[in-house]
């Protein structure tokens, strides 16, 4: 070897030369990158496509007026107030029935419960109860609440429905939540006597809430979305209520929904101006969107104030 | 011999399973009371099992089947009339990794006594002794007397297994069990939980649990060798350090297997 001779008979760069194995293999790095970045920028395409063409056609009608009048000549023109506000109704008592439920169950699968025939029921429930399409939930709405607890059509039923369909991704969420806080709190907690409530209440739930309330919020978009759960339990085509007028609905009363509206505007009325669907469409989707940048910001200050 | 509490804690013919795996191979130990008495044996030989054995915690980690007897200063602990919170008082436990919950320090040492007290039971004054007591018992009150009030994750990790071990102490314990307390602890951590342990000896029953052969006998009075679930040895340190009656306990002090 004649390296050993000296050290200007070769340098020692010679050893770090580029193969052509080497380059084929950068060039194949280099593709493999390409492909995966180019996938991920198709993810943003859809969603600016759909926002921006959303809301150039419903430029001309946008506006707050927009918003809090009530539709007139027979839904051909006016605003979206009794859409709006039955959505809201929907939403939050769905939310307030769910989330107890939810949470509380939760708790117990992941505090109390050991591995059992009886967890493993529980679980099983709560997967296959995730995957039931919402028509399907609407259609054990309208049996179980409409017709066999007569509630008849109403935002009750309604509420409830969405809240059955929205459950199980409490749970499910909430359990996750749970399970991220770590073993050596539980354990401190156990080795002083807590009893396991105590254990929930001081160090469990305190260090759990931020994920928790995430889950839930993230449920305001699913429900507020879905159409087909209200529209045999208690949305309708047309609700007459005052422009403006936050109490308008009772529990009882039916109600007019976004999700349903837009989907009556563009179905069954004929000769709608084009701007008041995608009118519709943008308050939802702004609706939807801002409740999850709001659950997005939430999580990010709660964890930015976790200390471990 | 006639003493009361001779022992704090005395197992008979222990065995435990987690499922179909036995841990625990009919064990019997009698723990004195107030000295410091160190369990080696290779990982897995069901050292730190025995130790949750002593406060009934593993029930909380799934499903074990125990058999045998086991008393802390000779109540069956098994008994249908005992209470886990009573037990779990007087049995309290250190950590490997310090386990300080992620609110203040005073906090963290008064936990105990809030878990325990109608809130209207607790005045302040009696926590604020309680928690002066309880620190300087550990070492702690005078580099953290000005910051009571800051989270105790801030502590360093020496500081934090002190801290650990503080918040035992106002429950009043008989015995603290210590599962592997400097392993997460550099030279000097470790010199400073040791030289702790000898000033709480006499006062309370401490078991610790160790990888570390030259701690065991740095630290211990007593020293257990378990082996595979089963109790293998029982001696004085000293004496199981320089002339151990089994071969197999001679195997693993001088390390032929481990």
């Amino acid at each position: 070897m004649s390296s050993m001779t000296g050290p200007s008979s070769q340098k020692p760069s010679a050893h770090f030369i580029k193969t052509d194995f080497v380059r084929k293999k950068e060039r194949r790095e280099l593709m493999a990158q390409a492909i995966f970045f180019v996938m991920a920028v198709l993810m943003i395409v859809p969603l600016v496509l759909i926002v921006s063409y959303l809301v150039y056609k419903a430029l001309p009608i946008l506006s707050l007026e927009f918003l809090f009048k009530v539709p007139t000549r027979g839904m051909r023109d006016g605003g979206i107030w009794p859409a709006l506000l039955g959505t809201v109704y929907l939403v939050l008592i769905s939310l307030v029935v769910a989330t107890p439920i939810g949470v509380l169950a939760a708790v117990y699968l992941n505090e109390y419960a050991r591995e059992s025939w009886f967890t493993r029921i529980v679980n099983l429930a709560v997967v296959n109860l995730a995957g039931v399409p919402s028509i399907v939930h609407a259609l054990f709405g309208l049996g179980a609440f409409v017709v066999f607890a007569g509630m008849g059509r109403s935002i009750l039923a309604a509420s409830l429905t969405l809240a059955i369909m929205t459950l199980p991704v409490i749970i499910a969420s909430t359990k996750e939540s749970l399970a991220s806080v770590p073993r050596s709190f539980r354990e401190a907690c156990w080795n002083v006597g807590a009893t396991r409530w105590q254990t929930i209440r001081h160090v469990v739930l305190p260090n759990s809430i931020s994920g928790i309330l995430t889950g839930v919020i993230l449920q305001v978009s699913r429900s507020a979305g879905e159409t087909a759960p209200i529209m045999f339990t208690g949305a309708v085509f047309y609700k007459a209520i005052q422009q403006g007028d936050v109490f308008a609905y009772g529990l009882l009363d039916q109600c007019m929904a976004l999700s349903m509206h837009l989907f009556t505007l563009s179905t069954q009325v004929p000769d709608v101006p084009e701007a008041l669907p995608y009118g519709t469409a943008v308050v939802l989707l702004v609706t939807v969107l801002s409740v999850n940048a709001l659950s997005i910001i939430f999580r990010v200050y709660l964890r930015s104030h976790r200390k471990w | 011999m006639n003493q009361p509490v001779e022992f704090s804690i005395q197992t008979k013919g222990l065995n435990l399973w987690y499922g179909n795996f036995q841990a625990l191979r009919d064990v019997s130990l009698n723990v004195r009371h107030g000295l410091i008495t160190s369990l080696i044996g290779p990982s897995g030989c069901g050292k730190t099992t025995l130790l949750r054995c002593f406060n009934r915690i593993n029930e909380r980690y799934g499903s074990v089947k125990t058999e045998g007897e086991i008393k802390v200063l000779e109540k069956n602990i098994y008994d249908s009339d005992i209470s886990l919170i009573e037990l779990r008082k007087a049995v309290g436990m250190v950590f490997q990794r310090p386990n300080p919950m992620p609110i203040s320090i005073y906090e963290n040492v008064v936990f105990g006594l809030r878990l325990h007290h109608e809130r209207s039971e607790l005045h302040k004054a009696d926590l604020d002794v309680a928690v002066e007591s309880a620190l300087t018992e550990v070492g702690l009150w005078k580099n953290t007397k000005d910051r009571l009030k800051e989270n105790a994750l801030t502590l360093q990790l020496e500081q934090q297994q002190k801290l650990c071990i503080a918040r035992l102490i106002p429950l009043k314990p008989e015995v603290i069990l210590m599962d592997e307390p400097c392993s997460a602890l550099d030279v000097d951590g470790t010199r400073a939980i040791e030289e702790l342990m000898f000033r709480l000896k006499g006062r309370y029953t401490i078991l610790i649990v160790t990888h570390n052969m030259a701690q065991a006998r740095r630290v211990s009075d007593e020293c257990v060798f378990m082996l595979l679930g089963e109790l293998i040895e029982h001696l004085p340190t000293e004496e199981l350090f320089s002339n151990p009656q089994n071969p197999k306990t001679a195997d693993y002090i001088e390390g032929r297997f481990g």
